[in-house]
Protein backbone atom coordinates (compact mmCIF):
# COMPACT_ATOMS: atom_id res chain seq x y z
CA UNK A 1 0.00 0.00 0.00
CA UNK A 2 2.60 2.79 1.12
CA UNK A 3 4.62 4.24 -2.04
CA UNK A 4 7.67 6.05 -1.96
CA UNK A 5 6.93 9.58 -3.71
CA UNK A 6 9.49 11.39 -5.61
CA UNK A 7 9.61 14.10 -4.29
CA UNK A 8 7.84 15.17 -0.37
CA UNK A 9 8.25 19.12 0.38
CA UNK A 10 8.18 20.22 4.02
CA UNK A 11 6.15 23.07 3.89
CA UNK A 12 3.08 24.57 1.88
CA UNK A 13 4.03 27.85 2.17
CA UNK A 14 3.65 29.75 -1.67
CA UNK A 15 7.97 28.74 -2.00
CA UNK A 16 6.39 25.19 -1.27
CA UNK A 17 3.54 25.91 -3.42
CA UNK A 18 5.58 27.22 -6.26
CA UNK A 19 8.22 24.22 -6.25
CA UNK A 20 5.22 21.92 -5.95
CA UNK A 21 3.20 23.24 -9.06
CA UNK A 22 6.76 23.24 -11.05
CA UNK A 23 8.24 19.89 -10.28
CA UNK A 24 4.35 18.28 -10.49
CA UNK A 25 3.68 19.84 -14.19
CA UNK A 26 6.97 18.20 -15.13
CA UNK A 27 5.84 14.54 -14.23
CA UNK A 28 7.44 14.24 -10.40
CA UNK A 29 5.16 12.63 -7.98
CA UNK A 30 5.32 14.91 -5.18
CA UNK A 31 3.60 14.94 -1.46
CA UNK A 32 3.99 17.80 -0.17
CA UNK A 33 3.25 18.62 4.04
CA UNK A 34 2.26 21.69 5.61
CA UNK A 35 1.41 22.00 9.21
CA UNK A 36 -1.13 24.57 9.02
CA UNK A 37 -3.21 25.04 5.72
CA UNK A 38 -2.12 25.96 2.90
CA UNK A 39 -0.47 29.09 2.47
CA UNK A 40 -0.12 29.74 5.89
CA UNK A 41 3.10 31.02 7.65
CA UNK A 42 5.09 34.51 5.98
CA UNK A 43 2.38 33.95 3.05
CA UNK A 44 -0.32 34.74 4.87
CA UNK A 45 1.77 37.56 7.15
CA UNK A 46 3.46 39.62 4.17
CA UNK A 47 2.32 42.11 2.15
CA UNK A 48 1.97 40.57 -1.45
CA UNK A 49 4.59 43.51 -3.07
CA UNK A 50 5.82 41.48 -6.01
CA UNK A 51 8.82 43.47 -6.49
CA UNK A 52 11.89 44.08 -8.61
CA UNK A 53 15.02 44.36 -6.53
CA UNK A 54 18.73 45.46 -7.19
CA UNK A 55 20.67 45.42 -4.12
CA UNK A 56 22.34 42.17 -5.92
CA UNK A 57 22.81 41.19 -8.99
CA UNK A 58 21.82 38.16 -8.43
CA UNK A 59 18.79 39.22 -6.61
CA UNK A 60 17.67 40.96 -9.25
CA UNK A 61 18.37 38.07 -11.28
CA UNK A 62 15.55 36.13 -9.74
CA UNK A 63 13.70 38.83 -8.93
CA UNK A 64 13.49 39.57 -12.50
CA UNK A 65 12.82 36.28 -13.72
CA UNK A 66 10.06 36.02 -11.29
CA UNK A 67 8.70 38.66 -11.89
CA UNK A 68 8.27 37.83 -15.65
CA UNK A 69 6.37 34.54 -14.31
CA UNK A 70 4.25 36.34 -12.10
CA UNK A 71 2.94 38.63 -15.47
CA UNK A 72 2.35 34.77 -17.21
CA UNK A 73 0.74 33.45 -14.47
CA UNK A 74 -1.37 36.46 -14.43
CA UNK A 75 -4.29 35.69 -16.91
CA UNK A 76 -4.75 32.54 -15.03
CA UNK A 77 -5.18 33.67 -11.20
CA UNK A 78 -8.56 33.29 -10.26
CA UNK A 79 -10.31 36.69 -8.67
CA UNK A 80 -9.85 36.04 -5.28
CA UNK A 81 -5.57 36.66 -5.88
CA UNK A 82 -5.98 40.15 -6.06
CA UNK A 83 -3.26 40.65 -8.56
CA UNK A 84 -3.14 44.16 -8.70
CA UNK A 85 -0.62 45.50 -11.29
CA UNK A 86 -0.20 49.00 -9.08
CA UNK A 87 3.52 49.89 -9.77
CA UNK A 88 5.43 50.94 -7.08
CA UNK A 89 6.82 54.49 -5.83
CA UNK A 90 9.96 54.49 -4.10
CA UNK A 91 9.42 58.19 -2.10
CA UNK A 92 12.26 60.31 -1.75
CA UNK A 93 12.59 62.64 1.02
CA UNK A 94 15.08 64.77 0.09
CA UNK A 95 17.70 65.55 -2.46
CA UNK A 96 20.05 63.13 -1.62
CA UNK A 97 17.03 60.00 -1.81
CA UNK A 98 16.59 61.65 -5.27
CA UNK A 99 19.91 60.77 -6.23
CA UNK A 100 19.29 57.11 -5.11
CA UNK A 101 16.18 57.13 -6.90
CA UNK A 102 18.06 58.54 -10.44
CA UNK A 103 20.64 55.63 -9.59
CA UNK A 104 17.78 53.20 -9.11
CA UNK A 105 16.39 54.54 -12.51
CA UNK A 106 19.50 53.97 -14.65
CA UNK A 107 20.58 50.67 -13.39
CA UNK A 108 16.62 49.55 -14.09
CA UNK A 109 17.01 50.84 -17.50
CA UNK A 110 20.03 49.49 -18.38
CA UNK A 111 18.33 45.86 -17.18
CA UNK A 112 15.53 46.42 -19.29
CA UNK A 113 13.10 47.27 -16.66
CA UNK A 114 10.96 50.33 -16.82
CA UNK A 115 11.05 52.96 -14.76
CA UNK A 116 9.83 56.84 -14.44
CA UNK A 117 11.58 59.78 -12.15
CA UNK A 118 8.56 61.74 -10.99
CA UNK A 119 9.17 65.73 -9.65
CA UNK A 120 7.35 66.54 -6.54
CA UNK A 121 3.99 68.44 -8.39
CA UNK A 122 4.33 64.48 -9.86
CA UNK A 123 4.09 62.99 -6.88
CA UNK A 124 2.32 65.11 -5.05
CA UNK A 125 -0.59 64.38 -8.08
CA UNK A 126 -0.14 60.40 -8.23
CA UNK A 127 -0.48 60.49 -4.45
CA UNK A 128 -1.97 63.38 -2.60
CA UNK A 129 -2.35 62.10 0.48
CA UNK A 130 1.59 62.13 0.96
CA UNK A 131 2.69 64.93 2.83
CA UNK A 132 3.23 67.77 0.63
CA UNK A 133 7.05 68.54 0.01
CA UNK A 134 8.49 65.44 -0.56
CA UNK A 135 11.33 65.53 -2.85
CA UNK A 136 9.68 63.01 -5.77
CA UNK A 137 9.78 59.55 -6.52
CA UNK A 138 11.01 56.59 -8.48
CA UNK A 139 7.84 54.87 -10.13
CA UNK A 140 8.60 51.40 -11.33
CA UNK A 141 5.01 50.37 -13.10
CA UNK A 142 5.77 46.91 -13.88
CA UNK A 143 5.61 45.86 -9.95
CA UNK A 144 2.62 44.55 -8.58
CA UNK A 145 0.73 43.57 -5.73
CA UNK A 146 -1.31 40.17 -4.93
CA UNK A 147 -2.69 38.22 -1.99
CA UNK A 148 0.01 35.75 -1.62
CA UNK A 149 -1.99 32.60 0.40
CA UNK A 150 -4.86 32.63 -2.28
CA UNK A 151 -1.57 32.50 -4.70
CA UNK A 152 -0.27 29.28 -2.59
CA UNK A 153 -3.72 27.45 -2.69
CA UNK A 154 -4.08 27.87 -6.29
CA UNK A 155 -0.76 26.37 -6.68
CA UNK A 156 -1.21 23.86 -4.95
CA UNK A 157 -4.35 22.78 -6.46
CA UNK A 158 -2.84 22.98 -9.65
CA UNK A 159 -0.10 21.13 -8.21
CA UNK A 160 -2.70 18.35 -7.13
CA UNK A 161 -4.39 18.55 -10.67
CA UNK A 162 -1.15 17.01 -11.78
CA UNK A 163 -1.68 14.57 -9.58
CA UNK A 164 0.53 15.69 -6.29
CA UNK A 165 -0.49 15.01 -2.68
CA UNK A 166 -1.46 17.64 -0.08
CA UNK A 167 -1.36 16.65 3.28
CA UNK A 168 -2.45 19.75 5.82
CA UNK A 169 -2.40 19.76 9.54
CA UNK A 170 0.64 17.62 10.35
CA UNK A 171 3.75 18.74 11.26
CA UNK A 172 6.74 16.70 9.75
CA UNK A 173 8.91 16.06 13.11
CA UNK A 174 11.84 14.62 11.31
CA UNK A 175 13.24 14.96 7.91
CA UNK A 176 15.13 11.93 6.87
CA UNK A 177 17.41 10.67 3.44
CA UNK A 178 14.33 8.07 3.01
CA UNK A 179 11.00 10.18 3.96
CA UNK A 180 9.81 12.03 6.87
CA UNK A 181 8.08 11.13 10.05
CA UNK A 182 4.88 13.09 10.63
CA UNK A 183 3.77 13.98 14.67
CA UNK A 184 0.77 11.64 14.30
CA UNK A 185 3.49 9.11 14.06
CA UNK A 186 2.84 7.90 10.30
CA UNK A 187 5.90 8.00 8.04
CA UNK A 188 5.90 9.13 4.30
CA UNK A 189 8.51 7.98 2.37
CA UNK A 190 10.11 9.61 -0.86
CA UNK A 191 13.44 9.60 -3.03
CA UNK A 192 14.15 13.33 -2.24
CA UNK A 193 12.83 15.72 0.08
CA UNK A 194 12.84 19.56 -0.15
CA UNK A 195 12.90 21.91 3.10
CA UNK A 196 10.70 24.44 2.09
CA UNK A 197 9.18 25.69 5.63
CA UNK A 198 10.28 29.47 5.09
CA UNK A 199 11.67 30.66 8.83
CA UNK A 200 10.75 27.48 10.73
CA UNK A 201 13.32 25.45 8.23
CA UNK A 202 16.29 25.04 10.47
CA UNK A 203 13.96 23.02 12.94
CA UNK A 204 14.12 20.17 10.18
CA UNK A 205 17.56 20.83 8.60
CA UNK A 206 19.60 22.70 12.01
CA UNK A 207 22.68 24.00 11.24
CA UNK A 208 21.29 25.92 7.69
CA UNK A 209 21.97 29.83 7.92
CA UNK A 210 18.42 31.19 8.62
CA UNK A 211 17.52 33.27 11.47
CA UNK A 212 13.64 34.35 11.47
CA UNK A 213 12.88 38.18 10.98
CA UNK A 214 9.71 39.45 12.23
CA UNK A 215 7.78 42.08 10.86
CA UNK A 216 4.46 44.08 11.84
CA UNK A 217 1.93 44.87 9.57
CA UNK A 218 -1.10 46.77 10.04
CA UNK A 219 -4.78 46.54 7.91
CA UNK A 220 -7.16 49.28 7.67
CA UNK A 221 -11.22 49.32 6.96
CA UNK A 222 -12.05 50.56 3.22
CA UNK A 223 -10.90 53.74 1.85
CA UNK A 224 -10.84 53.20 -1.80
CA UNK A 225 -8.55 56.02 -3.22
CA UNK A 226 -6.36 57.05 -0.39
CA UNK A 227 -3.49 54.74 -1.63
CA UNK A 228 -2.74 54.46 -5.24
CA UNK A 229 0.14 52.45 -5.43
CA UNK A 230 2.48 50.49 -3.12
CA UNK A 231 4.74 53.24 -2.02
CA UNK A 232 8.23 52.42 -0.26
CA UNK A 233 10.50 55.28 1.31
CA UNK A 234 13.84 55.24 0.20
CA UNK A 235 14.74 56.44 3.34
CA UNK A 236 16.04 52.76 3.75
CA UNK A 237 19.30 53.40 3.10
CA UNK A 238 19.95 56.20 5.82
CA UNK A 239 17.79 54.14 8.94
CA UNK A 240 18.84 50.40 10.02
CA UNK A 241 17.05 48.56 7.57
CA UNK A 242 19.78 46.84 6.28
CA UNK A 243 21.83 46.11 9.92
CA UNK A 244 20.98 43.84 12.50
CA UNK A 245 19.15 46.27 14.80
CA UNK A 246 15.33 46.81 15.10
CA UNK A 247 14.20 49.04 12.76
CA UNK A 248 10.80 50.22 10.95
CA UNK A 249 10.45 51.52 7.59
CA UNK A 250 7.67 53.58 6.10
CA UNK A 251 5.36 50.91 3.67
CA UNK A 252 1.96 51.51 2.55
CA UNK A 253 0.07 49.52 -0.05
CA UNK A 254 -3.32 49.50 -1.55
CA UNK A 255 -5.52 46.40 -2.07
CA UNK A 256 -8.20 45.94 -4.27
CA UNK A 257 -10.69 46.18 -1.52
CA UNK A 258 -9.95 49.79 -0.64
CA UNK A 259 -8.25 48.53 2.27
CA UNK A 260 -4.74 49.95 3.04
CA UNK A 261 -2.44 47.67 4.49
CA UNK A 262 1.20 49.27 6.18
CA UNK A 263 4.43 48.33 7.39
CA UNK A 264 6.70 47.82 7.87
CA UNK A 265 9.06 46.48 10.69
CA UNK A 266 12.30 44.01 11.19
CA UNK A 267 13.44 42.58 14.24
CA UNK A 268 16.15 39.54 14.65
CA UNK A 269 16.18 37.09 17.98
CA UNK A 270 12.51 37.33 18.82
CA UNK A 271 10.40 34.14 18.13
CA UNK A 272 7.27 34.97 19.34
CA UNK A 273 4.98 36.70 17.30
CA UNK A 274 2.62 38.40 19.55
CA UNK A 275 2.32 42.27 18.40
CA UNK A 276 4.74 44.44 19.76
CA UNK A 277 3.33 47.56 20.60
CA UNK A 278 6.65 49.50 21.40
CA UNK A 279 7.84 48.89 17.49
CA UNK A 280 4.32 49.18 15.85
CA UNK A 281 3.85 52.75 17.87
CA UNK A 282 7.76 53.39 15.74
CA UNK A 283 6.37 51.95 12.23
CA UNK A 284 2.80 53.58 12.84
CA UNK A 285 4.90 56.95 13.51
CA UNK A 286 7.19 56.46 10.26
CA UNK A 287 4.09 55.91 8.33
CA UNK A 288 2.55 59.01 9.90
CA UNK A 289 5.42 61.74 9.13
CA UNK A 290 5.04 60.21 5.24
CA UNK A 291 1.58 60.13 5.02
CA UNK A 292 -0.50 62.38 8.18
CA UNK A 293 -4.16 61.17 6.90
CA UNK A 294 -3.77 57.93 7.52
CA UNK A 295 -3.94 58.97 11.54
CA UNK A 296 -8.16 59.39 10.75
CA UNK A 297 -7.88 55.86 9.41
CA UNK A 298 -9.29 53.23 11.08
CA UNK A 299 -7.24 50.09 11.36
CA UNK A 300 -8.93 46.59 11.80
CA UNK A 301 -6.09 44.11 12.60
CA UNK A 302 -2.76 43.58 13.14
CA UNK A 303 -0.42 40.97 13.18
CA UNK A 304 3.49 39.78 12.51
CA UNK A 305 4.89 37.31 10.84
CA UNK A 306 8.62 35.81 10.30
CA UNK A 307 11.05 36.53 7.37
CA UNK A 308 13.75 33.75 6.73
CA UNK A 309 16.64 35.70 6.73
CA UNK A 310 20.16 34.71 5.33
CA UNK A 311 23.75 36.29 6.11
CA UNK A 312 23.94 37.75 2.10
CA UNK A 313 20.51 38.74 1.66
CA UNK A 314 20.09 35.45 -1.03
CA UNK A 315 17.66 32.24 -0.78
CA UNK A 316 18.94 29.08 -0.35
CA UNK A 317 18.04 27.03 -3.75
CA UNK A 318 19.64 24.03 -4.00
CA UNK A 319 20.72 20.78 -2.63
CA UNK A 320 21.96 20.39 0.58
CA UNK A 321 26.13 20.87 1.07
CA UNK A 322 26.37 17.38 3.05
CA UNK A 323 22.59 15.87 3.69
CA UNK A 324 21.85 12.77 0.98
CA UNK A 325 18.34 13.43 -0.70
CA UNK A 326 17.86 16.66 0.75
CA UNK A 327 17.32 19.94 -1.07
CA UNK A 328 16.35 23.97 0.33
CA UNK A 329 13.92 26.18 -1.21
CA UNK A 330 13.90 28.80 1.56
CA UNK A 331 15.64 31.98 2.97
CA UNK A 332 13.87 34.57 1.11
CA UNK A 333 13.91 37.30 3.69
CA UNK A 334 11.51 39.82 2.80
CA UNK A 335 11.15 39.12 -0.73
CA UNK A 336 9.73 35.23 -1.05
CA UNK A 337 6.59 35.92 -2.60
CA UNK A 338 8.29 37.90 -5.66
CA UNK A 339 10.64 35.39 -5.99
CA UNK A 340 8.29 31.99 -5.42
CA UNK A 341 7.60 31.37 -9.03
CA UNK A 342 11.11 31.85 -9.73
CA UNK A 343 12.31 29.80 -7.16
CA UNK A 344 9.79 26.84 -7.89
CA UNK A 345 11.27 26.97 -11.61
CA UNK A 346 14.87 26.90 -10.85
CA UNK A 347 14.50 23.90 -8.18
CA UNK A 348 12.62 22.31 -10.34
CA UNK A 349 15.54 22.65 -13.10
CA UNK A 350 17.88 21.59 -10.51
CA UNK A 351 16.36 18.32 -9.52
CA UNK A 352 14.77 17.35 -13.02
CA UNK A 353 16.39 18.72 -15.91
CA UNK A 354 20.10 19.66 -14.69
CA UNK A 355 19.83 22.86 -17.07
CA UNK A 356 18.41 26.25 -15.45
CA UNK A 357 16.88 29.15 -16.11
CA UNK A 358 19.12 31.11 -14.90
CA UNK A 359 22.65 30.66 -13.42
CA UNK A 360 22.19 28.46 -9.85
CA UNK A 361 25.04 29.20 -8.42
CA UNK A 362 24.38 32.22 -6.09
CA UNK A 363 21.22 30.78 -4.22
CA UNK A 364 23.53 27.34 -4.16
CA UNK A 365 23.01 26.30 -0.15
CA UNK A 366 26.91 25.21 -0.47
CA UNK A 367 27.75 28.94 -0.48
CA UNK A 368 28.14 28.37 3.12
CA UNK A 369 29.29 24.89 3.12
CA UNK A 370 32.32 26.13 5.13
CA UNK A 371 30.26 28.18 7.99
CA UNK A 372 28.21 25.24 8.28
CA UNK A 373 30.99 22.73 9.18
CA UNK A 374 32.55 25.35 11.66
CA UNK A 375 29.16 25.83 13.21
CA UNK A 376 27.91 22.63 13.39
CA UNK B 1 -43.53 73.43 21.02
CA UNK B 2 -42.48 71.64 24.20
CA UNK B 3 -40.04 70.22 21.65
CA UNK B 4 -38.34 73.26 20.45
CA UNK B 5 -35.64 73.37 23.12
CA UNK B 6 -35.42 69.26 22.67
CA UNK B 7 -35.33 69.05 19.25
CA UNK B 8 -32.51 71.31 19.09
CA UNK B 9 -30.00 69.93 16.71
CA UNK B 10 -30.03 70.15 12.66
CA UNK B 11 -28.45 67.48 11.06
CA UNK B 12 -28.85 65.68 7.81
CA UNK B 13 -29.40 62.38 6.65
CA UNK B 14 -28.67 61.26 3.31
CA UNK B 15 -29.31 64.68 2.34
CA UNK B 16 -32.72 65.24 4.20
CA UNK B 17 -32.45 67.96 6.97
CA UNK B 18 -33.71 66.41 10.49
CA UNK B 19 -33.97 67.86 13.75
CA UNK B 20 -33.01 66.05 16.64
CA UNK B 21 -31.83 66.39 20.93
CA UNK B 22 -29.00 67.00 21.98
CA UNK B 23 -27.30 64.15 23.26
CA UNK B 24 -28.67 62.22 20.25
CA UNK B 25 -26.68 59.99 18.52
CA UNK B 26 -25.95 59.83 15.23
CA UNK B 27 -27.27 56.27 14.98
CA UNK B 28 -30.39 57.31 16.49
CA UNK B 29 -30.89 60.23 13.94
CA UNK B 30 -30.30 57.54 11.11
CA UNK B 31 -33.35 55.81 13.10
CA UNK B 32 -35.39 58.46 13.11
CA UNK B 33 -35.17 59.78 9.39
CA UNK B 34 -36.33 55.96 8.96
CA UNK B 35 -33.19 54.78 7.61
CA UNK B 36 -32.46 51.70 8.82
CA UNK B 37 -29.32 50.36 6.70
CA UNK B 38 -26.18 51.77 7.56
CA UNK B 39 -23.84 50.08 5.69
CA UNK B 40 -23.05 47.13 3.15
CA UNK B 41 -20.89 44.06 4.46
CA UNK B 42 -18.07 42.95 1.95
CA UNK B 43 -20.64 40.68 0.85
CA UNK B 44 -22.97 43.47 -0.13
CA UNK B 45 -25.62 42.34 2.85
CA UNK B 46 -27.22 45.09 4.74
CA UNK B 47 -26.00 46.13 8.30
CA UNK B 48 -27.25 48.64 10.93
CA UNK B 49 -26.87 48.99 14.67
CA UNK B 50 -26.54 45.74 16.57
CA UNK B 51 -24.32 46.13 20.17
CA UNK B 52 -24.94 50.22 20.56
CA UNK B 53 -21.86 50.42 22.29
CA UNK B 54 -18.92 50.87 20.31
CA UNK B 55 -18.23 46.88 19.92
CA UNK B 56 -19.38 45.91 16.92
CA UNK B 57 -19.40 48.41 14.34
CA UNK B 58 -22.04 47.52 12.08
CA UNK B 59 -23.26 51.30 12.58
CA UNK B 60 -20.62 52.84 10.69
CA UNK B 61 -21.55 55.63 8.66
CA UNK B 62 -19.88 58.73 6.49
CA UNK B 63 -19.85 61.65 8.85
CA UNK B 64 -18.67 65.03 7.31
CA UNK B 65 -17.39 62.89 4.14
CA UNK B 66 -15.07 60.61 6.83
CA UNK B 67 -15.59 57.10 6.02
CA UNK B 68 -16.26 53.94 8.84
CA UNK B 69 -17.16 55.97 11.84
CA UNK B 70 -19.47 54.54 14.53
CA UNK B 71 -22.89 56.04 14.63
CA UNK B 72 -23.69 54.79 18.22
CA UNK B 73 -20.67 55.88 19.10
CA UNK B 74 -21.16 59.21 17.58
CA UNK B 75 -23.27 62.63 19.34
CA UNK B 76 -25.03 64.86 16.79
CA UNK B 77 -23.42 68.35 16.04
CA UNK B 78 -25.41 70.64 14.80
CA UNK B 79 -24.75 70.78 10.62
CA UNK B 80 -23.45 67.30 10.81
CA UNK B 81 -23.90 65.54 7.92
CA UNK B 82 -24.58 61.22 7.84
CA UNK B 83 -24.58 59.33 4.90
CA UNK B 84 -25.68 55.79 4.82
CA UNK B 85 -24.66 52.76 2.44
CA UNK B 86 -27.54 54.29 -0.26
CA UNK B 87 -25.23 57.35 -0.89
CA UNK B 88 -21.60 57.14 1.03
CA UNK B 89 -19.56 56.41 -2.16
CA UNK B 90 -17.86 53.11 -0.27
CA UNK B 91 -21.16 51.26 -0.44
C1 LIG C 1 5.73 41.45 7.47
C2 LIG C 1 6.19 40.79 6.21
C3 LIG C 1 6.02 41.44 4.99
C4 LIG C 1 6.43 40.83 3.81
N1 LIG C 1 6.19 41.47 2.62
C5 LIG C 1 6.58 40.86 1.47
C6 LIG C 1 6.31 41.48 0.21
O1 LIG C 1 5.67 42.53 0.14
N2 LIG C 1 6.77 40.87 -0.92
C7 LIG C 1 7.44 39.69 -0.89
O2 LIG C 1 7.85 39.19 -1.94
N3 LIG C 1 7.69 39.07 0.29
C8 LIG C 1 7.27 39.63 1.46
N4 LIG C 1 7.54 39.03 2.66
C9 LIG C 1 8.29 37.79 2.65
C10 LIG C 1 7.41 36.63 2.26
O3 LIG C 1 6.21 36.65 3.01
C11 LIG C 1 8.15 35.32 2.51
O4 LIG C 1 9.44 35.38 1.97
C12 LIG C 1 7.42 34.15 1.87
O5 LIG C 1 6.07 34.11 2.25
C13 LIG C 1 8.12 32.86 2.23
O6 LIG C 1 7.34 31.79 1.79
P1 LIG C 1 7.73 30.34 2.24
O7 LIG C 1 6.78 29.43 1.57
O8 LIG C 1 9.19 30.11 2.05
O9 LIG C 1 7.55 30.34 3.82
P2 LIG C 1 6.21 30.38 4.69
O10 LIG C 1 5.17 31.18 4.03
O11 LIG C 1 6.61 30.74 6.06
O12 LIG C 1 5.72 28.89 4.62
C14 LIG C 1 6.34 27.87 5.32
C15 LIG C 1 5.28 26.84 5.60
O13 LIG C 1 5.87 25.70 6.16
C16 LIG C 1 5.03 25.19 7.16
N5 LIG C 1 5.87 24.43 8.07
C17 LIG C 1 6.85 24.90 8.87
N6 LIG C 1 7.41 23.90 9.56
C18 LIG C 1 6.76 22.76 9.19
C19 LIG C 1 6.87 21.39 9.58
N7 LIG C 1 7.76 21.00 10.48
N8 LIG C 1 6.04 20.49 9.00
C20 LIG C 1 5.13 20.89 8.06
N9 LIG C 1 4.98 22.18 7.68
C21 LIG C 1 5.79 23.10 8.23
C22 LIG C 1 4.43 26.42 7.79
O14 LIG C 1 3.20 26.12 8.41
C23 LIG C 1 4.26 27.35 6.60
O15 LIG C 1 2.97 27.27 6.02
C24 LIG C 1 7.09 39.58 3.84
C25 LIG C 1 7.25 38.94 5.06
C26 LIG C 1 6.80 39.51 6.24
C27 LIG C 1 6.96 38.77 7.53
S1 LIG D 1 -23.87 49.42 17.10
FE1 LIG D 1 -22.16 48.17 17.54
S2 LIG D 1 -20.54 49.58 17.30
FE2 LIG D 1 -22.26 50.81 16.95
Amino acid sequence: MKRAYDILIAGGGIVGAACADELARRGADVCVVEAECAGSGATAAGMGHVVVMDDSEAQFALNHCSQQLWNELREALPENCEFDGCGTLWAAADEEEMNEARRKADHYAARGVAAEILDSAALAEAEPNLRPGLAGALFVPGDSVVFAPCVAKWLLDRAMENGATLITGKRIVELRSDGAVLNDGSIISAKRMVNAAGSLAPQLTPGIPVRPRKGHIVVTDRYPGFVRHHITELGYLKNAHASDRDSVSFVVQRRMTGQVLLGSSRQFDVTDAAIEPGILARMIQRALEYMPGLGQLNTIRCWAGFRAATPDNLPLIGPHPTRENLWLATGHEGLGITMAPGTGRLLADLMLDGEALIDPAPYLPARFANSEARHG
Amino acid sequence: MADAKRNGIKVWVNGAELSVPPDCTAAAAVARAGVTMHRRSVEGHARGPLCGMGVCMECRVTINGELHQRGCQTLCMDGMRIETAEVASDA
